[in-house]
């Protein structure tokens, strides 16, 4: 079996950022950035499929500026085998992102498409979901537990009730939550490996889709800030306080 | 053009964020409801009983009931040239389901949306909230997801007419093979006007059942961090954050939660917040409109006990 993972370079998720002051957008200049979180789970997936002996070659694509290696690098290291870097320096919107993805899938024919739940910058949540419609597979969000058992893949998910466990046919798009599994770090010797690994750099240009976005993003501001609080010193007064802001509240 | 908003549903009762989403897109055409599945008369009748609603469109169907993308897409797509605006809640369904309608319809979808700004603007938050996006869109129609909890709710008191759907073969691609509910007796964690959140300081499910104490008490929904969750003291479909649910209570009272922005992120539509934490330097303290520097394990209990004293009640 082989399985395409599509993983983001971001914002490291523990970087506070800075909305610029004029609008434009959001600070990236001189921030860490690093494999999405989401992404890190779906590689940790495929690559246990992989260990389990379900699955023979992993193959991992990242879109975006060429510093996107990275976490390709990062993906061989944990053991993908082989990375596709489509490289460009815009800003793609997720039907962009499908669309080119969803030619990289008509190139690889995978059986298994693992990418991360959203991204922690544009928090989207759209890209498998889309990849899905694009390409018309079975798409199986927010996966906690993935099986594969024959062609078919079980897979819960983690929904606003609870817990769904559902049933596909493969090839399939799932989308990783974050418990899913832990990540592992790649030892060192692993890192070194990587480096010999095959990673194909191809432009974003030459698969023929419209790259031009659909949206104007007029401006990103802050959110409001809050108003600074108060500490109680005991436990009537906290008491008083919560009855005080419930006595306030107009009933719905 | 209209506006066709898909209801959220549990096949039982109408989801209150619909209400919502009624609210949040008022404004922008006649409103059509669609509501899908098998059994489902309860849920059109509350749809039907919405303020400012033009019509009910209903398909019953067997094949609905999975709420899976697959199924609900293609009626979804054979319904959107009569309509300027698709919209739904930013819910797990509405999560899975939009986006692959809207590439299937070749647009770009503006998803979490907190302030509607006019037919084509809108404002969403990236960054964990940490940004808000005003964008504008020149596509033919607008897919859409609207976060509920930035929106007040319609009233209910109407008599929309309902009308049935005919539709094709119900695609059935994923099978349910096990549906985990959690079951409680607290309000809806998304909507409630009242959340007591619990973080991984509770150190078990047993310490957990504090919040819920406490949240009884004042008729309160529940909510977990990430690290509760994780550590199984509470279940995934209570998480609050970034990567759970969103929640804009007028009063969330956070107990033993450090305030990572990731948590931060589901939070910042919250009135009133108030910190029960042992670390006069965590973040949530800093934020919170009142804190207490205590430990939980006391804390609760004694203010269990003074609220029941003073005698609050919602
Ligand atoms: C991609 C990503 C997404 C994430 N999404 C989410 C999300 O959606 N929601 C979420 O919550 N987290 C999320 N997280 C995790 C988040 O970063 C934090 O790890 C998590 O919120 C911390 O949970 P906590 O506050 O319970 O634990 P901690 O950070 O460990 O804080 C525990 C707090 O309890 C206090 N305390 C200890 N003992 C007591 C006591 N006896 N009485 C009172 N107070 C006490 C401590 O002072 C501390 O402030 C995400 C992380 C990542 C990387
Ligand atoms: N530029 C990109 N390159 C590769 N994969 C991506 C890219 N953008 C999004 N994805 C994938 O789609 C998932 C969801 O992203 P999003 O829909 O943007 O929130 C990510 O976790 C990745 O797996």
């Amino acid at each position: 079996m082989k399985i395409l993972v599509a993983v983001k370079r971001v914002v490291d998720h523990n970087v506070r950022i800075r909305v610029r002051p004029d609008g434009t957008g959001v600070e990236t200049t001189g921030v860490r950035m690093s494999m999405n979180p989401f992404c890190k789970h779906a590689v940790e997936a495929a690559v246990q499929l992989a260990e389990a002996g379900q699955a023979d070659e992993i193959v991992v694509v990242s879109i975006g500026p060429k510093a996107a290696n990275d976490v390709i690098l990062t993906a061989l290291a944990m053991g993908a085998h082989r990375g596709i870097l489509i490289e460009t320096d815009a800003a793609l919107e997720t039907l962009t992102i499908a669309k080119l993805l969803a030619k990289v899938v008509a190139e690889e024919a995978p059986d298994l498409v693992l990418l991360g739940k959203q991204a922690v910058d544009d928090d989207s949540n759209h890209v498998g979901q889309m990849l899905a419609g694009l390409t018309d597979l079975p798409q199986a969000t927010f996966a906690s537990e993935i099986k594969l058992e024959g062609g078919t893949l079980s897979v819960t998910r983690e929904v606003d009730y609870g817990r769904a466990t559902i049933a596909i046919p493969l090839p399939a798009i799932v989308t990783a939550d974050l418990r899913l599994n832990t990540p592992r770090n790649a030892a060192l010797p692993m890192v070194m490996k990587a480096r010999q690994k095959p990673l194909a750099v191809r432009s974003a240009a030459e698969f023929g889709v419209d790259l031009t976005p659909r949206l104007v993003v007029e401006k990103v501001s802050p959110p409001p800030e809050r108003v600074a609080g108060r500490t109680v010193g005991s436990v009537s007064e906290l008491a008083g306080a919560i009855a005080a802001e419930i006595s306030g509240m107009e009933a719905l | 053009m209209a506006v066709l908003v898909l209801a959220d549903h549990d096949l039982g009762t109408l989801s209150p964020a619909t209400a919502r989403v009624v609210n949040a897109i008022a404004g922008l055409g006649a409103v059509d409801v669609l509501v899908l599945g098998e059994g489902v008369d309860q849920v059109v009748t509350q749809a039907a009983a919405l303020n400012g609603i033009a019509k009910v469109i209903v398909a019953q169907d067997v094949g609905f009931n999975s709420q899976s993308a697959e199924a609900l897409v293609p009626v979804l797509v054979g319904l959107a040239s009569c309509y300027s605006h698709i919209v739904t809640s930013a819910g797990t369904v509405g999560r899975d389901v939009f986006p692959r309608l809207a590439a299937k319809l070749d647009i770009q979808p503006i998803t979490d949306v907190v302030a509607v700004r006019g037919a084509n603007r809108f404002d969403r938050p990236i960054y964990a909230g940490n940004a808000i996006e005003t964008v504008t869109s020149n596509q033919v129609r607008q897919v859409l997801t609207i976060r509920a909890s930035a929106f007040k709710p319609v009233a209910s008191g109407g008599s929309a007419s309902v009308e049935p759907l005919t539709h094709g073969t119900v695609t059935q691609v994923a099978q349910l093979v096990a549906a985990h509910r959690t079951q409680s007796d607290v309000p809806d964690l998304a909507t409630a006007q009242i959340v007591v959140g619990g973080g991984i300081a509770v150190g078990s499910s047993e310490g957990f059942t504090l919040i819920e104490q406490l949240a009884r008490r004042l008729n309160a929904a529940v909510g977990a961090t990430r690290a509760a969750v994780d550590a199984g003291y509470a279940p995934n479909d209570w998480q609050v954050g970034q990567t759970g649910k969103i929640i804009a209570p007028d009063l969330y009272i956070a107990i033993g939660i450090s305030g990572a922005l990731q948590h931060l992120a589901g939070i910042q539509g919250a009135k009133k917040i108030v910190a029960i934490n042992t670390d006069a330097e965590a973040p949530l303290v800093k934020l919170a409109d009142v804190a207490l520097i205590g430990d939980l394990f006391t804390t609760i209990p004694a203010l269990i006990a003074e609220l029941d004293r003073v005698g609050v009640t919602l």
